[in-house]
């Protein structure tokens, strides 16, 4: 009987892998754990090993082919007297070419599959300097960060793997072989020593960017963040300022549970003395990155693991930056206001789409893109001008960032709003494992939907 | 070494003598309300911060504990500003919103004054690293007290500084007790100077109430750390006279034990070698001794009539 040798998934937010080098031909003898194959990762190349025995029938794919998927037969082992079971398919189809969100974002959840998509917002699309070629949020980040490198000496990165490895999620890729060893260091594992180390650095006037491998560590470290990068200039009298960026992945993965799986975003916007920034797509990435390192003061950077892959296009131009502290109008509407930021954008456009579609609403979505300072004026106005509001985000509900709007939404334009505030939250609770309470863990489009109903009085 | 000159033991005395009177004047505005919060006195210390300020290089950096008074006094800095801080006024180093344990002169090289144990240690590390990177042949001395010496961090950033030979003096001054718990009673082990040998760093125990054992030992070790060699740990031997902070009546300790440690003042030590030495007659001394209480007298009454800071102030320098 013959077997098929599956594209393994070789790390959580993993749906496709590329075919690096077969290490096996047809005709081999394989028996459990010879090495049969490099698949290359979101993250890594990897060796694959043989988790059953027989003969190579047949090889599915060349070498070097790329976007293979999950749980894609790519070989077939087995006895060579058998005739082979297993029809040889078609080639998957190379990048998908619409305007849609990168495969990365699909989870193992079938029903989960559409909810993000990607359409652009009307302010990228006026830009003049826009690129031709879409990249990913990871590629997006990773030439801002060289861009500014190369303008400046005294912009350095460090972190774990951000060097040899060429980062644990490849944002740092081609750092270390550009600039070199002294200015793209790998750390040990100790978060609240670098992180100190750091923020000296920057009390001397370097500019580091420090990469968490995800800002769950960086709980190890966040004496140094508060104590130490945010309230030295007021302590110092405005002499000592702290030119830091502090950047990683922020919330959730897929499946990496309640330790992983975290997000800070309200955390660190409590902190005077830091600015927050929570970049939604590989756009708006690069304007605020630009922006994050060339400020005097220390920045928190959210990123999003799960944006990583992400395309869309970027301003090419080595100047181009998004101010802080600026709220985008993604889509304009009038009969109510999303506001949120990071990867809930995406799921509120989908809920956009779909309240359209169903209920004949017409949403605007307000992206703040900076958390800390907030653009209330930009909130304030549209709240007037739709008279309700929603607030979506990934943040445990309570003292969210969504608390905050709500607070200043009815201390400022009470009168305007047609309905109480009401925001969209992840569960309560620690993030648990199993992929079905994970979902139900997270906002998810339906949760949007419903509160937009309620505000409207949709039964 | 080089050979100390009669001048600079005149130096060593006058800054010793001005930490001190310093201190007591300190202690003075805290009970009558002057100053607030927490306050650490250096009263006994004096020789550990002196005897490494003959050593250094005013390009040099230094970054230490909340018990700063006496370091911003050794760095040179202006007593007046240091107690208008302390009495939180718009003169005072930080312009009133540091306090006792928040100070810093960046224009001085002095990065504070660090009100959380061991904080300052990995920061001085990268203020080390920052010395290098940009090709300067400066060091950072780093002070750590012994309590801090049971603090993650440290060994964090010790690593790192090993591992990238960053030109970090760590100074531990072991006064014997964080706040009111002493050393044997927190410190497995309790050669302090010996724990950076896992990493390769070379360590040395010193005399503390003795400003020519500091001295000898952190020349030696300057040097070794400014040619490139890494960083470089002294241990020194101190103990406070006063209390941890103001409000410690220091219960821990015996009478005898601090009377004992008062036998062998820093200061005396030094004064009895300029007149061994002739190097200054008794009534030279007697001049300097009136000149330090009159500066001091004079720094305390610039810190309580100089104003408070604006309200305005309080929403400066958040960001810059």
């Amino acid at each position: 009987m013959s077997t098929e040798i599956l594209m393994p998934a070789l790390s959580p937010t993993m749906t496709e892998g590329n075919l690096s080098k077969w290490l096996i031909k047809k005709g081999d003898t394989v028996k459990a754990g010879d090495l049969i194959a490099e698949i290359e990762t979101d993250k890594a190349t990897m060796e694959v090993e043989a988790v059953d025995e027989g003969v190579v029938l047949d090889l599915l794919f060349k070498e070097g082919e790329a976007n293979i998927p999950v749980n894609k037969a790519i070989a077939i082992i087995g006895d060579p007297n058998e005739k082979i079971e297993v029809k040889k398919e078609a080639p998957v189809e190379k990048v998908i070419e619409e305007k849609k969100i990168e495969k990365n974002i699909e989870t193992k959840i079938e029903n989960k599959k559409d909810d993000i998509i990607d359409t652009p917002s009307p302010k990228i699309e006026e830009d003049t300097n826009l690129s031709s070629v879409e990249i990913t949020m990871r590629q997006a980040l990773r030439d801002t960060m060289a861009e500014e490198m190369r303008k400046d000496n005294k912009v350095f990165i460090l972190g774990e793997e951000v060097a040899e490895y060429q980062g644990a999620y490849k944002v740092t890729q081609g750092l270390l072989q550009e600039f070199g060893k002294e200015r793209v260091l790998d750390t040990p594992i100790s978060e609240h020593g670098f992180t100190g180390l750091a923020v000296g650095t920057a009390f001397k006037g370097l500019r580091p960017i420090l990469e968490f491998m995800t800002f769950n560590f960086s709980m190890q470290a966040i004496d140094q963040i508060i104590n130490s990068a945010a309230k030295t200039l007021y302590m110092s009298g405005g002499q000592i300022n702290c030119p830091i960026v502090f950047r990683g992945p922020n919330g959730a993965a897929a499946q990496v549970a309640a330790q992983h799986s975290q997000d800070f975003s309200s955390w660190y916007s409590q902190v005077p003395g830091l600015k927050v920034i929570t970049p939604s797509t590989p756009y708006n990435a690069k304007g605020l990155l630009r922006s994050a390192i060339s400020d005097p003061n220390p920045v928190i950077f959210l990123e999003n693991e799960i944006l990583y892959g992400l395309k869309g296009p970027v301003n090419n131009d080595v100047n181009f930056s998004i101010p802080i502290g600026k709220a985008n109008i993604e889509k304009e509407g009038k009969d109510l206001t999303i506001v949120t930021y990071s990867i809930m954008l995406q799921k509120s456009k989908e809920a956009a789409l779909r309240l359209k579609e169903e209920y004949n609403l017409d949403i605007e979505i307000i992206d703040l893109q900076t958390l800390r300072p907030l653009d209330t004026e930009t909130i304030l106005n549209s709240v007037k001008k739709t008279n309700r509001l929603i607030t979506v985000e990934e943040s445990w509900p309570f003292g969210s960032v969504g608390s905050e709007i709500a607070n200043i939404v009815q201390r400022n334009v009470f009168d305007y709003l047609d309905s109480p505030v009401i925001k969209v939250n992840s569960a309560d609770v620690p993030m648990p494992y199993s992929l079905s309470l994970e979902k139900l863990y997270l906002p998810q489009v339906e949760d949007i939907i419903n509160a937009a109903k309620k505000v409207s009085y949709i039964k | 070494m080089k050979k100390l000159q009669k001048a600079d033991y005149i130096k060593m005395y006058s800054y010793m003598l001005k930490i001190r009177r310093f201190e007591e004047r300190a202690a003075q505005l805290y009970g009558m309300g002057k100053i607030g919060g927490f306050c650490h006195l250096y009263i006994g210390q004096e020789a550990v911060v002196v005897g490494i300020l003959m050593t250094i290089d005013k390009n040099d950096s230094v970054v230490t504990t909340y018990r700063d008074h006496g370091h911003m006094i050794a760095r040179g800095l202006d007593p007046k500003r240091i107690m208008a801080e302390l009495t939180g006024r718009e003169d005072g180093y930080s312009a009133g919103k540091g306090g006792s344990m928040h100070m810093f002169s960046k224009e001085n090289n002095f990065y504070g004054g660090h009100g959380i144990v061991g904080a300052q240690v990995p920061i001085g590390t990268g203020i080390a690293f920052t010395h290098k990177y940009n090709g300067e042949k400066n060091i950072c001395r780093t002070y750590i007290g012994d309590g801090a010496m049971n603090n993650g961090q440290v060994f964090e950033a010790f690593n790192l500084a090993a591992l990238w030979k960053l030109p970090v003096l760590y100074i531990i001054e072991n006064n014997k007790y964080g706040m009111g718990t002493s050393v044997d009673r927190a410190a497995a082990g309790l050669d302090l100077y010996k724990r950076g040998e896992a990493f390769g760093i070379p360590g040395e125990k010193v005399d503390g109430m003795n400003v020519f054992s500091v001295i000898e030992a952190a020349d030696k070790a300057g040097k070794y750390v400014r040619e490139g060699n890494g960083p470089y740990i002294i241990e020194v031997q101190t103990y406070r006279y006063r209390g941890h902070s103001m409000s410690d009546p220091a219960k821990y300790r015996t009478k005898e034990e601090l009377d004992n440690y008062k036998q062998t003042d820093p200061i005396e030590i030094v004064k009895a070698e300029i007149l061994k030495k002739k190097i200054a007659t008794n009534d030279e001394i007697e001049k300097i001794n009136k000149d330090t209480l009159e500066e001091i007298k004079n720094a305390a009454e610039f810190a309580t009539n100089s104003p408070f800071p604006k309200d305005s102030e309080l929403y400066t320098d958040v960001y810059l």
